[in-house]
């Protein structure tokens, strides 16, 4: 499983073990039209929200999206599920365009792909029993399945490991865990081929959490299903996704297996996000990982910066990255399959520096200048 | 069915230089529903210029105590029991106005939003002022001065124009510096640092924890932090209080803990959280059902309901008795100690490799 | 700022117009007109002609309504006289010029309006501040207690005891009726404090549950727990930093209030027998007096436009986040 998300350019010759594309996206840009001005109001720029994604996934792949907030993760989600009508790019399904795919022409299209929210509590209406919930993609759809719609609801509750007695109670009845269990029974309701899962777990406790990691993952591999799994928890995307996308400012900077991701990252950011995730200091050793300390916040997306958007909290910024935006291409030492955005790319290892990367200027003074803490 | 120590309540079990004792802290509100004990029978201690971290889930009564050492809860609905002594002074009997003396100036809190925290009507500056004028009787000019100088110290760029900046007109990780420059105003010798980093981003993150780690050398105060996640507790404590369901379950040294956790629970949250280096063979083995009703407590362990390992231990202890914690190292669980340890070497380590 | 109020104003006499265009033609769609009930019962044709020529209702629609809007901007000419600009017509009815009547009627209302006003704001705002602080003690209770009862009472119930009680049984008080200020203060204010603090009396219970809800609200804002956590007194942190929140929804309300009453208390003047602004669009529609409608309604529609300005900019006052444009 490999090369099956890169620049069309690349594309080599299929490998055996590549599943088939289910979807396939590219160039997806999504921007936001802020208005203003005098005395009329008109169009005086945009929210580039998404600019530019290119992505696949395959028949029963897992693909983890992830980032910071305001990378366009989740808009991604939702311009892919059509919730949002993408401002240019091409959305391919199952080899049929579906882009600008009027309401009808989508409807054999929309109960194949499955959306799962993040918060278990406002996307499940109060004043429907559990049953009516699940049942509802159904009616929308217009499927009767084998046995009735009733039936075919008990089976699902049973599937989520939710009781089938439950059937007709209603949300509030169920703790978060249980909730998201019934947003998973809905999205599988009208056996989807791709269910684009948007932070499922990040409003759970961590004991609950797991419950739903590992159901969701279950269903991935019994029954085949493909999913966009978007989060911003590193471990629990490296936990889920076979493959993993690394959004920064409305474009992936980085895609790969989970082993080139997690193990061998070359872009900066990837490095620094990686080393920014608090472990747990298991054996009280301490830790021999690289320590980066990027200074301020993610940048607005109004104005996002030239050339490489990341540059502006990047330590090895120079002038080339600026004034050109750096493709998304498979760079030598790269695994096949593994592509990042970089001018000048990190080496592939995670292991400690000789000295910290420190750009934050408070911890810069505090801890003394350029010399790492520990 | 008390716990521990009500017998040597001024004698601190970790040892004489504790700051801020607390001992067999009950806190009960009152709803409609009936009464809800929030916290059950607490105690802990924090060192001067060391960090206790209390990690727990959400309703493990791990901010209502902190809230409580404040005196920020409701007067009206909550019940309040058991000994808070910082520094010599027994806090939950203080009277209001000593209170407000000792907020913001020997002990001060940093919340988990810092959007929702700070005023949006008042600017940054003024926010940070307040607290300084009010404990030092500086003037405003001081004041500013000393708010600039914390501007700077938590990386703030360009204090001086920003200081008449709104908080929402600062990012999300800027707002939460400008939160603990506020904190650190009066130099407090405690800071409650209640789930800091929770709303920010993960990079953002890593920057407020080293500089919360960094500022704590500097200025010397003794930190309680409160989160849910265990990698966070585990780069920033010293010490450690597992919480569950209004009741300290395990307690301990941060690395004791996190190397050789002693109570199902924990066993519980560390098997359940996939980590960075983590074994992908190995599924995550979540803890069953969910945390239980704080109206209606499961009696004895809270935590039997869920527990895997009652059978082990004899009779229905698990049901009927509530499990004491006792001094420094300790968890409050039935089994004995030659069984957690078995217990953990042969089924939890292994998993966390 | 400024840019916002030449919007907003540019934005309000557009909908003025507009107001006014339906106002009108819905008016004149009306199976009868003015010229009919005048007529009288034994109507024929020739009169009704005649009435209709000397009202100007012969002319095309379109035309009457042009000639109305115009005569707003530069002033009309009727055969009884001229009628300068602002003239928004002369009644069919008593012959007047409408803005001279709606002169004439208009400092009444704008006491009854702003003496209501100042009333409710400081009771009601103060009851309801004064309950939030001391929630649950006997104030609060009693306060809460009062304005349920009050704000189920009606101006027309509430208006007679009053004057029975004041006036009529104990003479304690005389009919309340309208001095101009200029005139005589004294009996100014004597004479319309009788149907202001009944008029206010309602509001202010109402004024009092909103207050102190909102009060309440923001009293449990995070950042109100933030000030209180670095040592800032009960009060400090009442007054400054949960008050401030609490306004917002009180200046919604109020401008709706506010601009309402500028358009006319009908209900209060006719308890009290008083001539303001509300008689005025109750008798225009009434007689099918289609200018002295037009001129209500469009005097009404301005203030409402006007405070509603005035709201938004009153916003961003209050909250620094309110940016206008």
């Amino acid at each position: 499983m490999s090369d099956n998300l890169t620049l069309p350019a690349q594309q080599g010759p299929a490998d055996t073990t590549t599943p088939e594309t289910l979807l396939e996206v590219e160039g997806l840009t999504k921007h936001f039209p802020i208005y203003g001005g005098f005395p009329i109001k008109r169009k005086v720029g945009a929210v580039q929200a998404v600019d530019g994604v290119d992505l696949t996934v395959g028949v029963g792949e897992s693909v983890g999206l992830v980032g910071e907030s305001g990378c366009g993760k989740s808009t991604t989600g939702r311009l892919i599920t059509r919730l949002m009508e993408p401002t240019a790019g091409r959305i391919t399904y199952a080899g049929q365009d579906i882009t600008h795919a009027s309401r009808k022409q989508l409807a054999p299209v929309r109960s194949e792909i499955q959306m799962i929210f993040q918060d278990p509590y406002s996307s499940l209406n109060p004043r429907q029993t559990v049953g009516s919930i699940i049942k509802a993609p159904m009616e929308v759809n217009g499927i009767e399945p084998a046995g009735g719609r009733e039936k075919k609801v008990r089976e699902l509750l049973e599937l989520v490991g939710l009781n089938p007695e439950h059937y007709n109670r209603f949300p509030h009845e169920f703790s978060g865990g249980q909730r998201q269990r019934i947003g998973v029974a809905r999205a599988l309701a009208l056996e989807p081929k791709l269910i684009v899962a948007d932070e499922p777990v990040s409003a759970l406790d961590v004991s609950i959490q797991a419950q739903v990691v590992n159901l969701l993952q279950e269903v991935q591999k019994e029954l085949g299903i493909a999913f966009l799994f978007i989060a911003h928890d590193l471990a629990v995307v490296r936990h889920f996704s076979q493959r993993v996308a690394v959004m920064y400012l409305g474009k992936v900077v980085e895609v790969g297996d989970r082993d080139s991701i997690y193990n061998h990252p070359r872009h900066p950011y990837t490095h620094a996000l990686l080393s920014a995730v608090p472990e747990i200091d298991l054996d009280g050793e301490g830790e021999a990982r690289e320590r980066i300390r990027l200074t301020g916040d993610v940048p607005s997306p109004i104005s996002p910066p030239s050339g490489c958007r990341f540059r502006t909290r990047c330590w090895k910024a120079q002038d080339k990255c600026a004034s050109e935006e750096p493709p998304l291409v498979k760079l030598s030492g790269s695994r096949e399959g593994h592509l990042t955005a970089c001018h000048f790319p990190e080496e592939p290892t995670l292991q400690g520096r000789a000295q910290d990367v420190v750009m934050d200027p408070a911890l810069k003074a505090l801890e003394g200048d350029g010399a790492g803490k520990d | 069915m008390t716990t521990l120590t009500k017998t040597e309540d001024a004698s601190a079990p970790t040892g004489p230089e504790s700051f801020l004792s607390v001992r067999d802290l009950k806190v009960t509100f009152s709803t409609e529903d009936g009464p809800v004990k929030a916290v059950d029978g607490l105690s802990f201690d924090v060192q001067r210029g060391k960090t206790l971290g209390i990690v727990g889930e959400s309703g493990s009564g791990k901010s209502v105590t902190n809230l409580t050492i404040l005196g920020l809860h409701s007067p009206r609905t909550t019940t309040v029991d058991g000994e808070i002594v910082m520094d010599g002074k027994e806090l939950i009997t203080a009277s209001e106005k000593e209170l407000e003396q000792l907020r913001g100036n020997k002990m001060a809190m940093i919340f988990q939003d810092p959007l929702t925290a700070l005023s949006p009507f008042y600017t940054v500056g003024r926010q940070l002022s307040e607290p300084f004028m009010k404990h030092r009787g500086a003037s405003k000019k001081e004041a500013k001065d000393r708010a600039i100088e914390m501007l700077t110290k938590v990386g703030i760029p360009q204090p001086k124009t920003r200081f008449d900046d709104y908080p929402h007109q600062f990012s999300g990780g800027m707002r939460q510096r400008a939160m603990i420059a506020m904190a650190l105003m009066c130099d407090p010798d405690l800071l409650i640092a209640d789930e800091p980093t929770t709303a920010l981003d993960v990079t953002v993150q890593a920057q407020i924890l080293d500089l919360l780690k960094d500022l704590q050398q500097e200025f010397g105060s003794a930190i309680i932090f409160i989160t849910h996640d265990l990698g966070v507790i585990s780069q920033m404590a010293d010490d450690l209080l597992v919480m569950y369901a209004g009741r300290a379950v395990e307690r301990g040294s941060a690395r004791e803990v996190m190397s050789t956790p002693k109570h199902p629970y924990t066993w519980g949250l560390l098997s359940s959280m996939p980590r960075l280096d983590s074994n992908l063979d190995e599924a995550l083995e979540p803890i069953p059902g969910a945390p239980p009703s704080l109206l209606t407590p499961p009696d004895g362990c809270r935590f039997h309901p869920r527990c895997a390992y009652t059978d082990l231990v004899p009779g229905n202890q698990c049901s009927t008795t509530r499990p004491p914690l006792g001094d420094g190292r300790a968890s409050a669980c039935h089994l004995t100690a030659e069984q957690k340890q078995t217990l953990f070497i042969d089924k939890i380590q292994p998993r966390l490799r | 700022m400024l840019q916002f109020i030449i919007r907003r104003t540019l934005g309000a006499v557009v909908t003025l117009f507009l107001i006014g265009a339906a106002t009108f033609f819905l008016f004149v769609a009306a199976p009868s007109d003015y010229a009919s009930l005048a007529c009288g019962k034994d109507c024929s044709p020739q009169r009704l002609a005649d009435i209709r020529e000397a009202l100007g209702l012969n002319l095309p629609v379109a035309q009457q309504f042009w000639d109305f809007m115009t005569g707003i901007f530069m002033g009309r000419d009727f055969p009884t006289g001229h009628c300068s600009a602002p003239c928004l017509g002369q009644s069919f009815y008593s012959g007047e010029m409408v803005w001279s009547t709606i002169m004439d009627r208009f400092p009444l209302t704008l006491t009854l309006t702003v003496g209501g006003s100042i009333v409710f704001l400081v009771v009601g705002i103060g009851a309801g501040m004064l309950a939030a602080f001391r929630r649950g003690s006997f104030v609060d209770k009693f306060a809460t207690g009062a304005s349920m009862v009050l704000s189920s009472f009606q101006i027309y119930f509430l208006g007679p005891i009053v004057l029975v009680i004041l006036v009529y049984s104990t003479g304690l008080m005389e009919d309340p009726k309208y001095v101009p200020l200029t005139q005589d203060p004294v009996g100014w204010f004597v004479g319309m404090s009788i149907p202001v603090c009944v008029m206010a009396t309602i509001f202010t219970a109402q004024y009092t549950r909103m207050a102190r809800s909102s009060m309440i609200e923001q009293l449990a804002e995070e950042h109100v727990r933030t000030a209180r956590a670095k040592g800032m007194s009960k009060k400090y942190v009442f007054f400054r930093y949960a008050w401030r929140g609490s306004l917002i929804p009180i200046v919604t309300v109020f401008g709706i209030d506010f601009s309402a009453m500028l358009g006319g208390a009908v209900v209060t003047e006719l308890t009290f027998s008083l001539q303001g602004i509300g008689r005025l669009a109750v008798n225009g529609a009434t007689t099918k007096d289609l200018p002295l409608t037009m001129g209500v309604m469009l005097v009404g529609a301005f203030f409402i436009l006007i405070v509603n300005i005035l709201t938004d900019i009153a916003y961003a006052f209050i909250d620094p986040r309110v940016r206008l444009s």
